[in-house]
């Protein structure tokens, strides 16, 4: 049961990191097809951003990996 | 012509993916009436009539022992005093502890995979879930025992082996240098320069600025010591295989360095920005707590990202591989293995991926910590 409830937090972490990282590679994208040659730039920022948004992510299934430990 | 082909090769895809996904599902519900009917308690009476139903099932479940996938993983991404090499053969490592009588020294081979109790100079050792415990006159563990465990561990040993060849290969390139001065480069050396060159220009010189020398030999020690470790986690047989960069007191040590670093080399307006912020002063008691959570939570979201990031890498993995011993069957092994080398292949780029996130962050906090101000 605390197995269940910690893959669902784990699933739940993951759902907003999708959306967050999906948008910063998605305006990534658009960015570099509006201007090609601060390619290289905008996939540094885009890279830093993702990082960040999965650090958060990385908390809850982290969270989640701890606290499945049924006692 | 060639939009037909795609067409083709597009609808031979889908029927290939249809009919391993029905394999997968039919050996899926088969299986799960199989554990359904291992579950089914022996004893009560109730079960007596579901037992005789389910007879063959239960003779075949209760003959082997259940397959535990979690505990395996676990077993697997943990650490070690033995570092097991293949069936039931494993390489002992020295345990050193330091205990209330002093220092102790002598192979994990004494344990017996855990079976015996060592006696040693000072006290009675016994290896308990890979942690060694002081055993009591009582035959029971002594919980109260003062034992610090500073023993070569499976990711000790394999952290190691990294730095052995990150030495090797960087004494090398470092000698190539100094014999080909103003010559092209040659052999390993032209395979490392890049990266050297990749690490200086696109990682140290835009973020940290015309100061960046400095900082260089730190941010290519942590790019390569997390690179060389990630990828030798990924090696499943023997030098690699630990998993040394999911280990959280290796990041918290890694990320401790980048905070020191950061913190010694800010100047006064980073130390102005974090309690002297150009805010209102009645913000003040707001500003400076968090601003001081800062300094703390930088360092311990680089701690957490790259523990977690290459130890889910390494679960999945391995989950992967359970597939097989959870539905015990061979049919699984082709779509379990593809998964895994897709796996191995993604992990790869994670494993570089990493290195660079981690030099990267550190390069911009240290950016941010010596910037002047404008």
């Amino acid at each position: 049961m605390v197995g269940s409830i910690a893959a669902i937090g784990a699933g739940l972490a993951v759902i907003g990191a999708g959306i967050g990282i999906g948008q910063v590679g998605g305006k990534a994208m658009e960015g570099i097809a509006r201007q090609p040659e601060a390619a290289s730039k905008i996939q540094t920022a885009m890279i830093i951003a993702a990082a960040l948004i999965e650090g958060a992510a990385l908390f809850g299934v982290v969270v989640a990996l701890l606290g499945n430990n049924p006692q | 012509m060639d939009c037909n082909q795609v067409l083709v090769s597009k609808v031979k895809k889908v029927i290939v993916v249809f009919t391993l996904l029905i394999a997968f599902l039919s050996i899926k519900i088969d299986t799960f009436a199989q554990a359904d009917s291992a579950v089914v308690p022996v004893d009560s009476a109730v079960a007596k009539t579901a037992e005789e139903v389910s007879g063959e099932h239960a003779a075949v479940a209760h003959g082997k022992e259940k397959f535990e996938p979690t505990k395996v993983i676990m077993e697997h991404i943990a650490d070690s005093h033995m570092w097991h090499l293949w069936g039931h053969t494993s390489l002992p490592l020295p345990v050193i502890l330091y205990t209330n009588g002093g220092l102790e020294v002598f192979s994990s081979a004494h344990f017996h995979h855990g079976e015996e109790d060592y006696q040693g100079k000072y006290n009675k050792y016994r290896l308990e879930e890979d942690h060694v415990k002081v055993v009591g006159a009582d035959g029971k563990i002594d919980e109260e025992a003062s034992v610090l465990d500073f023993s070569i561990t499976k990711n000790v040993a394999a952290m190691f082996v990294a730095i052995f060849v990150i030495l090797i290969v960087f004494i090398s390139v470092a000698g190539a240098y100094k014999r080909r001065v103003g010559k092209s480069p040659k052999g390993l050396q032209s395979f490392i320069e890049p990266i050297i060159i990749f690490v200086r220009d696109d990682i140290a010189k835009p973020n940290i600025g015309h100061k960046y020398a400095k900082f260089m030999p730190y941010l290519l020690t942590t790019f390569f010591f997390i690179l060389f470790n990630n990828i030798f986690g990924l090696i499943p047989i023997f030098p690699g295989g630990a998993n040394v960069t999911g280990n959280i007191a290796l990041t918290f040590v890694m990320a401790l360095g980048t905070m020191i670093i950061v913190n010694i080399n800010g100047n006064k307006y980073y130390w102005k920005h974090i309690f002297k912020p150009d805010v209102p002063f009645w913000l003040y008691p707001i500003m400076i707590p968090v601003e001081l959570i800062g300094i703390i939570s930088k360092p311990f979201a680089l701690m957490i990202r790259l523990f977690a990031n290459i130890t889910a890498g390494h679960i999945i993995v391995l989950s992967l591989i359970s597939l097989i011993f959870i539905f015990e069957t061979l049919a699984i092994a082709p779509v379990s293995v593809a998964f895994v080398l897709f796996m191995d292949v993604l992990e790869l780029l994670v494993a570089f991926l990493q290195a660079f996130i981690f030099t990267l962050l550190t390069a911009l906090f240290i950016g941010m910590a010596v910037e002047e101000h404008h």
